[in-house]
């Protein structure tokens, strides 16, 4: 069912939902929703299954026309969206009908925003996922960012008895300093004052900050005398933060499958979304914990998620 | 870095949903036949919660689900593996050719390789397409092959600072390891070549050439036969 056609991409818009998993041994990385926090909610939103494929917007939002009955949602970063050129807001259901044209403008604070659809949009499965891994061109639409003129489907779906709102209290800010939880590891033998400084100065995130993986800037990170520049080749995590020579860290994230240079700590599943919520300029500032405490906070995160739900669940 | 077999495992967080468990030290076909049998026997029954089963050089990566399982299980699984691992046989190999052209233009690091050990063009050549080198791993981007057994007079660093982007086919040397780029990506190798086959080709049936434990031979070409593969690769 044809749903909805592309009038202006945006920045950098791709399909995507949680990932795609099992294939990082044929070097295809994960790839997925870089907020999986935004991404849950607008699908619940919309009244969504929760892995519904939607598009993930950077930066710059793109202008549509619906060509179909169905809910929208938008959460994540703040963006201004209109509807038929009156503003509408974002965390809430918004039922549009065919030929009605919705804009999403400039960022104003955060990075990534998620635009869910009745019934999630139907693309082909790549591996067992709707997720665009742009560097390999496959999987989302046409293995690509949306250009103008695409059309997209969804999957068949009833609209909403009520629409959904997001309560406010549970919905994100996205500052431009924010404090990132590590563990450290698994290279962290290899670092001494390079570990303080890691955890004592703030990073500045430049402009070399996409999918792939997170450059920043700040206070060098050097390896222990003694220990080898590099390490032998190994998988890398959403949230590796590896040092290469240059001493400036990375934070690797969900399009990069194994590197070479020692990763001094791995950002928690828990934060990532905040990670990728920030612009080139903004402030990283790592902040040491330990395995327990994230599992804790992982477990209240999945309850966050389940309680929003259970809101919308007779 | 000489390499060894660890009699135990070692284990190291990456983050509160990965596990790295290292088999050994170093690159080595003994420890990567650990790797591969490890991965071979959990491989078949994915344990519960795990979401990704990573085999390398020297270690396999596990990517769970805190929801599911956790690293204090997933080492006791492990172990209880290991014991009867000397017990699975690791697939047979094939040899795959792959030919390269080492001009200039397709290898930007070939003349700091050569100035970095005192050699030719044609040593380089030489010392680099001779081995027939083992898939140590598959990993990085589709299809990309760590492969083993570079000749130590070809051991190259990493550039201080990765290339934003590497072309597509392009072979490159960092430290004692040798690889190619099935497809463009940031990169820190030194490049000193580029093949004209496609490496990860996703609308084949089979989208590659080659899997880890086959192993691969490289074949020096001109420009011109080059070119002629590329055209037939492109048809």
């Amino acid at each position: 069912m044809n749903a909805l056609k592309v009038l202006a991409p945006g920045g950098f818009t791709t399909v995507q939902d949680k990932g795609r998993f099992g294939y990082q041994q044929m070097g295809i990385p994960v790839c997925g929703v870089l907020d999986s926090f935004a991404f849950n909610c607008a699908n619940i939103l919309v009244g969504n299954d929760e892995n519904q494929a939607v598009l993930e917007i950077t930066i710059m939002g793109p202008a549509v026309e619906i060509l179909t009955e169905m809910d929208i949602a938008l959460t994540g970063a703040e963006m201004e969206m209109t509807l038929n050129d009156k503003p509408v807001e974002q965390w809430k259901s918004i039922r549009v009908k065919p030929g009605d044209i919705v804009t999403i403008s400039q960022v104003q604070t955060g990075c990534r925003a998620y635009l869910a659809f009745s019934g999630g949009l139907k693309v082909p499965r790549i591996m067992d996922s709707c997720s665009t891994y742009v560097g390999g061109k496959i999987g989302g639409f046409m293995g690509r960012p949306l250009k103008k003129g695409d059309i997209l489907e969804t999957h068949e779906a009833r609209v909403l008895k009520k629409p959904r709102a997001i309560p406010v209290a549970q919905i994100p800010q996205y500052p431009s300093s924010v404090g990132i939880r590590a563990i450290p590891g698994p290279q962290d033998d290899y670092f001494d004052c390079g570990m303080t400084a890691l955890f004592e100065k703030g990073y500045m995130v430049t402009a070399k900050a996409d999918r792939m993986g997170y450059r920043l800037q700040g206070s060098p990170i050097p390896i222990k005398s003694g220990m080898p520049k590099s390490i032998v080749s190994e998988p890398s995590m959403p949230g590796s933060i590896q040092v290469p020579p240059d001493e400036q860290p990375i934070i690797l994230l969900v399009e990069q499958t194994v590197g070479g240079y020692a990763k001094i700590a791995t950002v928690i599943s828990t934060d990532l979304p905040k990670v990728a919520q920030t612009t080139p300029g903004d402030t990283i500032r790592f902040e040491k914990t330990d395995l327990k405490t994230a599992h804790r906070l992982y477990h209240q995160e999945k309850n966050k998620i389940l309680k929003i739900k259970a809101l919308f669940v007779k | 870095m000489e390499s060894r077999l660890f009699e135990k495992p070692v284990y190291r967080l990456a983050g509160d949903n990965g596990l790295l468990v290292e088999f050994g030290e170093g690159i080595d076909s003994r420890v990567n036949a650990k790797v591969r049998a490890m991965a071979r026997s959990l491989g078949k029954d994915r344990p519960l919660g795990v979401l990704e089963m990573i085999p390398t050089y020297r270690s396999v990566l596990f990517f769970y689900d805190p929801e599911f399982t956790n690293p204090d299980k997933l080492c006791t699984l492990i172990e209880q593996v290991e014991k009867t691992l000397e017990k699975i046989d690791i697939q047979p190999f094939k040899i795959v050719e792959i030919p390269v052209c080492y001009a200039d233009e397709f290898g930007p690091d070939i003349e700091n390789v050569q100035k970095t050990h005192g050699l030719t063009r044609k040593e380089v050549i030489h010392l680099h397409s001779k081995p027939e080198y083992l898939i140590y791993m598959v990993g990085f981007t589709p299809g990309f092959a760590f492969l083993g057994g570079l000749d130590e007079k070809l051991y190259t660093p990493r550039l201080a600072t990765p290339r934003m982007l590497v072309p597509e086919g392009s072979v490159g040397i960092a430290n004692n390891q040798t690889g190619m780029y099935p497809i463009a990506s940031p990169g820190g190798w030194q490049i000193i070549g580029k093949t004209p086959l496609k490496l990860f080709a996703p609308d084949r049936a089979n989208p590659f050439i080659y899997k880890a434990g086959d192993k691969i031979k490289f074949k020096p070409i001109s420009k011109p036969e080059y070119d002629l593969l590329a055209q037939r690769e492109n048809c």
